[in-house]
């Protein structure tokens, strides 16, 4: 059975290790959030899964320890003066089965990344590359994709406009360059364990689907004699209650499974130095539903329930975990990011609720004629707590709200059909930059298809910003594009989100990171 | 018997196709689907995974195009779990369920059986009232309150055992969850043997057996016994049948990779071919599991044949 061939093949390691090293191994025990759906990179689609994928797979461009961007397999590039083509000077390194990684590698991945078979989740970040939108809709071959391969160390990627972000993509795991020799022989069983080569800093050993996932440290890695760690395993704990009680009964270094609500003072108190909290890229708002006929489609009626609702409040007395109130919708933690915000954040609360109230009177309503409105959130403890207490702080107001939860495939369903009035709703960015955030409301954009918002010259600022490669004039045309929706307060912003991670005191190396990656190959285990 | 067994397995297929036919269209009336996330996918991509997964031809070519791979004993790819066949994550869990479930039942029997005989025998002293109202509290406590104090208290104050983790189906990792799973089991087996013990011991024929002078322990062996363990027989058929398919609970709270989270996990992510997966093997456990307890009942109670 299962078991025992684990068993045994534990025990070979362990010997083998004992074999070559006088010391203990030093394996890093992760307690991780989910069971992983896949390890191939192009395929990924959560932070439990890219967590492992990106210490397999090294990109072009990387992460450093605290999360800003650093040379991966390219040892340096140039960008031409228009911002359309990037060369990358490629260092010499190997794949773990010992065959050199070619710029052909990181070709064959990018246009296997853009076919529509592989169904990558995150392709259209990918756009911007010449051609990448046609490849990816299957109107054009991938052959046609602007990326080559002038000889086995330069890679050039041809894109059809500048883009500012493009480089943040390209340290995604999506981008990673892939083993062709092994692909193309394995097809999509490429990624099992004994079959899997790869180029980060571990290999895959061992993958017992919802028990465990074992890497070792890869000795073919262009860096390796860096890499402290002899090992990691990953425990898919989905539970914040189990997580923490492993951590707490030493079976875990590091756990990314949460820290319960409920127990956070607690945690706090007892166990203070490993409780890691930091901000992160990522946004928690209300949408409104802006279609014509719809009670939010009255601007007056969304700045009245903006002005009503006490962030502070929620992010102090119902939340607790330092998360930020939030007055804009950009993430404050965001790189490179913006500085727009709502002008309600300074008044006093008797005269923002005196505006409001004024608001709600010219919009119509009153005593006789309250607003009723609907308030959708995916079922969850928190989720449920902010609703009701934003339905308390629009009490005063007159309205009515009637509070609606859904299981979270039907309340994504709902609102992606834009058959809500108002709802929760979680932003977080894929990339550390505020394009996920500011497209997301442009012309075609996710919240933009859900909320039916509509302002042409923002989605030209937005166009624009993506152009624009001066970090300085951009962030100033983001800022333009942020206040242009906080002035048409197209969304109810309420707090910035943050990670809570326990690390233990041995675990030196790791960093709280804006966008939560934690590059293991500089983590190291020491009493 | 065994023209029975095989006439019953035979009507096991149009009872199976039913439950395939009516779970898999229920399934795809729930609203959302299986990639309805926080982030809403841009159409081109969604497309892509529609088109991946065969979801964008229409549904009764999908039924015809599913049936045809499970005939080929193919229950396709995971949509969630997208580096494994769904066969492969059932047999891969499978067996830690059965484990698990199966020494759960084995220690439930064990002492549910004694515990419920003892009651039924000393009825109404303190021995039943105490035998009772613990079985009572076991039924009422459910697990996703009494595992995590477990662990908590042993695997974290005490110490004394894994707060959790599989390691490769070790002893000590198999205590906790074990004894989580068979708390309710050993309260239902024990209440249910007590009462229908009472009741065969109050019966004529046990009367006629005290009547001709037989020692009160042969009457209990030989005569109450095995009558009395019929309810309880038939009570195990379904129960085994859902206690080794996994509790989605259990294997949470101790990190155990079995497949009773597919069960709940599958039908969350509107991931189609999982649920399909779990309920075919689910549905042919139950028929299995019923053809097994009649079988059984055929051996404890000559009045009940199967031989046509």
């Amino acid at each position: 059975m299962f078991s025992h061939r684990f068993t045994r093949a534990a025990l070979l390691a362990a010997l083998m290790a004992g074999a070559t090293q006088s010391a203990p191994a030093a394996v890093l025990q992760v307690g991780n959030g989910a069971e992983p759906g896949t390890l191939d990179p192009q395929k990924t689609n959560g932070v439990w899964e890219t967590r492992i994928t990106r210490a397999l797979f090294e990109r072009l461009v990387t992460y450093a320890a605290d999360g800003s961007l650093a040379p991966g397999l390219a040892v340096s590039w140039t960008i031409s003066d228009d911002g359309t083509t990037y060369t990358f000077q490629l260092r010499p390194a190997e794949w773990s089965d010992g065959t050199p990684i070619t710029a052909d590698d990181a070709v064959f991945a990018l246009r296997r990344l853009l076919k529509p078979a592989i169904a990558s989740h995150n392709a259209n970040l990918y756009y911007p590359i010449k051609n990448a939108r046609a490849v990816n809709t299957g109107e054009a071959e991938p052959s046609e994709l602007g990326v080559s391969a002038p000889d086995d160390h330069t890679l050039v990627i041809q894109l059809d406009e500048p883009t500012a972000y493009f480089l943040q993509a390209l340290a995604m795991t999506e981008a990673a360059p892939l083993p062709r020799h092994l692909v193309e022989k394995a097809g999509d069983e490429w990624t099992r364990p004994g079959t899997m080569v790869s180029s980060g800093a571990f290999t895959l050993r061992e993958w017992r689907p919802q028990a465990r996932i074992d890497l070792e440290r890869n000795p073919h890695f262009h860096d390796a004699d860096a890499v402290s760690l002899d090992g990691v395993t990953f425990y898919p704990i989905d539970d914040t209650g189990s997580a923490l009680n492993r951590f707490r009964a030493g079976d875990l270094d590091i756990s990314y499974s949460g820290v319960p609500a409920s127990r956070f003072d607690w945690v706090t108190d007892n166990l203070g130095e490993s409780l890691r909290v930091g901000p992160l890229v990522a946004e928690y708002f209300y949408m409104f539903n802006l279609r014509d006929g719809q009670p939010l489609a009255d601007e007056r009626v969304r700045e009245a329930l903006s002005l009503a609702v006490r962030r502070e409040v929620i992010t102090d007395r119902t939340l607790g975990m330092g998360q930020r109130a939030s007055y804009w919708y950009v993430p404050r933690a965001t790189e490179g990011g913006t500085h727009g915000s709502l002008k309600l954040a300074e008044q006093p609360v008797e005269q923002r609720l005196a505006r409001a109230k004024r608001l709600m009177r010219e919009a119509g309503y009153g005593p006789d004629n309250p607003l009723r409105v609907t308030l959708r959130y995916n079922t969850l403890e928190d989720h449920k707590k902010i609703a009701v207490a934003v339905a308390a702080m629009w009490k005063p107001l007159g309205v009515e709200v009637e509070l609606i939860n859904a299981e979270a495939a039907v309340h994504y369903a709902t609102v992606n059909e834009g058959n809500f009035e108002i709802a929760r709703y979680g932003m977080v960015a894929t990339i550390n930059d505020p394009y996920d955030f500011l497209n997301a409301y442009a012309e075609g954009g996710s919240a933009q298809r859900s909320t039916g918002y509509r302002n042409d010259a923002y989605d030209a600022l937005v166009e624009r910003s993506t152009r624009e490669l001066d970090t300085e004039r951009r962030a100033q045309l983001m800022t333009r594009a942020e206040q242009m929706l906080l002035d048409d307060h197209a969304l109810l912003p309420l707090y910035d989100y943050v990670s809570a991670h326990l690390v233990a005191p041995e675990v030196k190396g790791w960093q709280t990171t804006a966008i939560d990656v934690h590059p293991l190959r500089y983590i190291q285990l020491k009493d | 018997m065994l023209i029975y067994t095989l006439k019953r397995l035979l009507q096991a297929i149009p009872t199976m196709l039913i439950v395939i036919t009516i779970s898999f269209f229920l399934m795809r009336i729930a609203p959302g689907g299986p990639f309805d996330g926080e982030r809403a996918l841009p159409p081109e991509i969604e497309a892509n995974l529609m088109a991946a997964y065969h979801l964008d031809e229409p549904l009764p070519m999908q039924y015809l195009r599913y049936m045809g791979n499970l005939l080929q004993g193919d229950f396709g790819p995971s949509f969630k779990y997208k580096d494994f066949s769904v066969t492969e994550l059932i047999l891969q869990g499978f067996p830690v369920s059965l484990e698990i479930g199966g020494l759960a039942i084995l220690l439930a029997l064990l002492l549910g059986l004694p515990l419920g005989v003892i009651a039924a025998l000393k009825r109404n002293s303190t021995v039943d009232y105490l035998v009772m109202g613990t079985a009572l509290a076991g039924i009422a406590i459910p697990n996703f309150v009494i595992a995590p104090i477990l662990a908590l208290v042993f695997g974290v104050l005490l110490a004394w055992l894994p707060a959790g983790g599989w390691n490769g189906g070790a002893l000590p990792n198999l205590v906790l969850p074990v004894i989580a799973l068979s708390i309710q089991q050993i309260a239902y087996i024990a209440r249910m043997m007590r009462a229908s013990m009472i009741e065969v011991l109050g019966s004529h024929y046990i009367r006629t057996a005290r009547a001709k002078g037989l020692a009160e322990s042969q009457v209990i062996w030989r005569h109450a016994l095995r009558p009395a363990l019929l309810p309880v027989t038939s009570y195990l058929g379904p129960a085994v049948a859902g206690i080794i398919t996994g509790s989605v609970v259990i294997e949470q709270i101790f990190g155990i990779p079995g497949i009773g989270r597919y069960f709940v996990q599958g039908a969350l992510n509107r991931d189609y071919t999982l649920v399909m997966g779990t309920v075919v093997f689910y549905g042919a456990l139950i028929v299995l599991m019923n053809l097994l307890v009649d079988l059984i009942y055929s051996a404890l109670d000559p009045q009940i044949r199967h031989d046509d």
